[in-house]
């Protein structure tokens, strides 16, 4: 005769208290698993939607970051480069250089692998009197803006005007009654208007611009520049006069104007732009962790109040088994029967109708979550499919832990049958 | 082989004092079978459980073969019942659940042996059992009932028999059986003590020992 002999010839006699034992783990597995499974088929829809969602607030972040930028762009450039010996008093009060650079300059910066500034627009800038339209202007002579080829390509600020093309100012088009497509002279030589600016209401409306090797023969200038303009980085408001020492340390003989107030500006609205963007995606991730935790939160008061209702079940049951066996008991101990096996008697009986229940709740749990996904009612209408739902994991601890919980349950009325006075039963019966 | 000295045990309630054993001394030697005759409520069963080391007396002393078994712990003690002492009851208390065969091997529990249940089949086919072994005790009359606790306390080989009034629900006949088993026990060398307040009895008795009011005499 074994411990288990015992109990599963006890179990065959007193199956309805067995079963009833059994139902209570069922039940509470049954509920316990079905929620879980379901919460978790929710997460995983949940899931989807959210990084669906924050991938989108990400691009619209992206997005308004990249808006920003371009807009900041209209702003200009914000790096100016001048000859070393070149009078800035003289500069200002006349809206041009005098002192001239090398054209080459410009590739030459183009070329350096540690440049924080890029669109580097090397320009020709004149004021004459236009001679054939008697009228004053600001001729410019730009290539457009030289090639970094070792970053990556960007859109350009301004666009190379085309030999033999001129672009005006739409003041200075106005005076002269100069159209796209008409043919005009400049200097001596022919260029068709290519295109006209609108108004911006600055110096620009005077303004003619032509191919840089057009200006530089057409002033006598050949090979040379008065001007290099570049766009910052956003460090350059942050650390001012960095990017002059670095464009000074390449080229010597130059002197650089960091226009800070453009770089301040460009910077702070890049920055706020960058940060709100970066607040909608930190929303979208505060707002997924805290269904999360009211999710952690409906798990605990589900399985709670269902597994502390089977415990006192189970433990109920198995004192109801232990008063109806008192007389065995006192037989049992009376035959020499140690307290520990009176015990253990108690115990594998509460093991068995705990992974009984859990099995079989397990599996009740299980279809019954499998057929609530199936059905569409979930977030979404879409179901998540049995293997996604499948959790080795929760089995595993299913079998193991109900077992483990219906023995803690029975634990107490066990130990008081192992300590029931035989001979107070025996005199008794 | 049981030596049982100067015991005294007394209940005590809630209105009053019950004196169910006052200074009784007994003795039974390997192969007697020794009968304690009383009525009701005289203290016979409260003898049976302190001899059997199940209800420790107030004073005096127990001893099988020289062992004290209030002086073991109570794990010892229940070893020490698994070993030496066989139990039979008036109402037999037999496990409902299990069949005559296992039944008869319920104090393996306590004290495994390899031949068990060779040696539970040869009790259950000498008490005349053998087509009963898979019957379950609510299958089986009373006195086949009574025949399977005699096995069951037989089976560890005890050295003494204690029987609380085992023939009180018997017919003639099968008191008249279940008494010439214990007698045989007794022929082969253990020792018995019937407690009872059936005459019959006796006359399997080499001794027989009246009490009252908790008291013993010859």
């Amino acid at each position: 005769m074994t411990v288990w002999r015992l109990v599963a010839k006890e179990i065959g006699y007193r199956r309805l208290n067995f079963a009833l034992g059994a139902v209570a783990v069922l039940v509470a597995v049954g509920c316990v698993v079905a929620v879980l499974t379901v919460l978790s088929g929710y997460d995983v829809r949940a899931e989807g939607i959210g990084d669906a969602q924050e991938a989108r607030t990400q691009d619209i972040g992206a997005g308004l970051k990249d808006d920003a930028r371009r807009l900041m762009l209209e702003l200009g450039y914000n790096v100016l480069i001048l000859h070393k010996d070149q009078d800035l008093g003289e500069f200002y009060a006349q809206g041009r250089a005098s002192k001239l650079m090398p054209e080459t300059y410009a590739e030459k910066l183009a070329a350096s692998r540690r440049l924080m500034v890029r669109h580097l627009l090397p320009s020709l800038q004149e004021r004459i009197v236009w001679p054939e339209q008697n009228e004053p202007i600001i001729l410019i002579g730009t290539r457009g803006e030289v090639p970094q080829t070792h970053l990556d390509p960007k859109k350009p600020m301004i666009a190379a005007v085309p030999k033999g093309t001129m672009v005006l100012g739409s003041v200075l088009a106005q005076k002269a009654g100069l159209e796209v497509g008409k043919q005009v002279k400049l200097l001596g030589r022919a260029f068709t208007v290519g295109k006209i600016h609108e108004r911006r209401g600055n110096e620009d409306d005077v303004t003619a611009w032509i191919d840089l090797a057009e200006a530089q023969e057409l002033l006598g200038k050949p090979g040379r520049i008065n001007a290099i303009l570049a766009l910052g980085c956003l460090c350059v408001a942050q650390t001012p006069g960095g990017v002059s020492k670095e464009i000074t340390s390449i080229l010597k003989d130059t002197q650089v104007i960091e226009l800070l107030r453009e770089a301040a500006i460009r910077r702070a609205t890049r920055t706020a732009v960058g940060n709100r963007a970066d607040q909608f995606v930190g929303l979208e991730k505060t707002g997924r962790e805290s269904l999360r935790l009211e999710r952690a939160v409906l798990e605990k008061w589900v399985i709670l109040p269902v597994v502390l209702g089977c415990v006192v079940w189970v433990g109920l049951l198995a004192l109801g088994n232990v008063r109806r066996r008192r007389t065995e008991i006192g037989l049992l101990r009376a035959m020499g029967v140690r307290a520990g096996q009176i015990v253990s008697i108690f115990l594998a009986r509460a093991l068995l109708v705990g992974l009984m229940g859990a099995a079989i709740g397990y599996a009740v749990g299980f279809v019954v979550a499998a057929a609530w996904d199936a059905g569409g009612v979930a977030l979404g209408g879409k179901a998540v499919g049995v293997a996604a739902l499948f959790d080795p994991i929760l089995l595993a601890a299913t079998l193991v832990l109900a077992p483990l919980l219906s023995a803690l349950a029975s634990l107490v009325p066990a130990m008081m049958a192992a300590q029931q006075d035989p001979a107070t039963v025996l005199r008794e019966e | 082989m049981l030596h049982l000295a100067d015991l005294t045990k007394v209940y005590r309630g809630r209105a009053k004092e019950v004196r169910a054993l006052d200074d009784c001394s007994l003795d039974a030697g390997p192969g007697e079978f020794v009968v304690v005759q009383g009525p009701s409520g005289c203290g016979k069963t409260t003898l049976l459980l302190v001899a059997g080391g199940l209800l420790r007396p107030d004073s005096g002393g127990v001893a099988l073969n020289g062992e004290d078994p209030y002086s073991l712990s109570p794990e010892d003690r229940a070893r020490w019942r698994s070993e030496s002492v066989g139990f039979v009851f008036q109402q037999f208390h037999l496990v409902p659940y299990l069949t005559v065969l296992d039944n008869v091997l319920v104090p393996s529990l306590a004290k495994r042996s390899d031949g068990a249940g060779e040696r539970a089949r040869d009790l259950i086919e000498h008490f005349g059992l053998g087509d009963r072994a898979e019957h379950v005790p609510a299958e089986l009359s009373t006195g086949e009932r009574q025949r399977v606790a005699l096995a069951r306390a037989l089976l560890n080989r005890p050295k003494v028999i204690l029987a609380d009034e085992p023939t009180g629900n018997l017919d003639g006949d099968s008191s008249d059986r279940v008494l010439r088993h214990l007698g045989e026990f007794a022929a082969d060398g253990g020792a018995v003590l019937l407690v009872t307040h059936d005459p019959q009895a006796a006359t399997y008795a080499q001794r027989t020992v009246r009490m009252a009011d908790g008291r013993l005499c010859e």
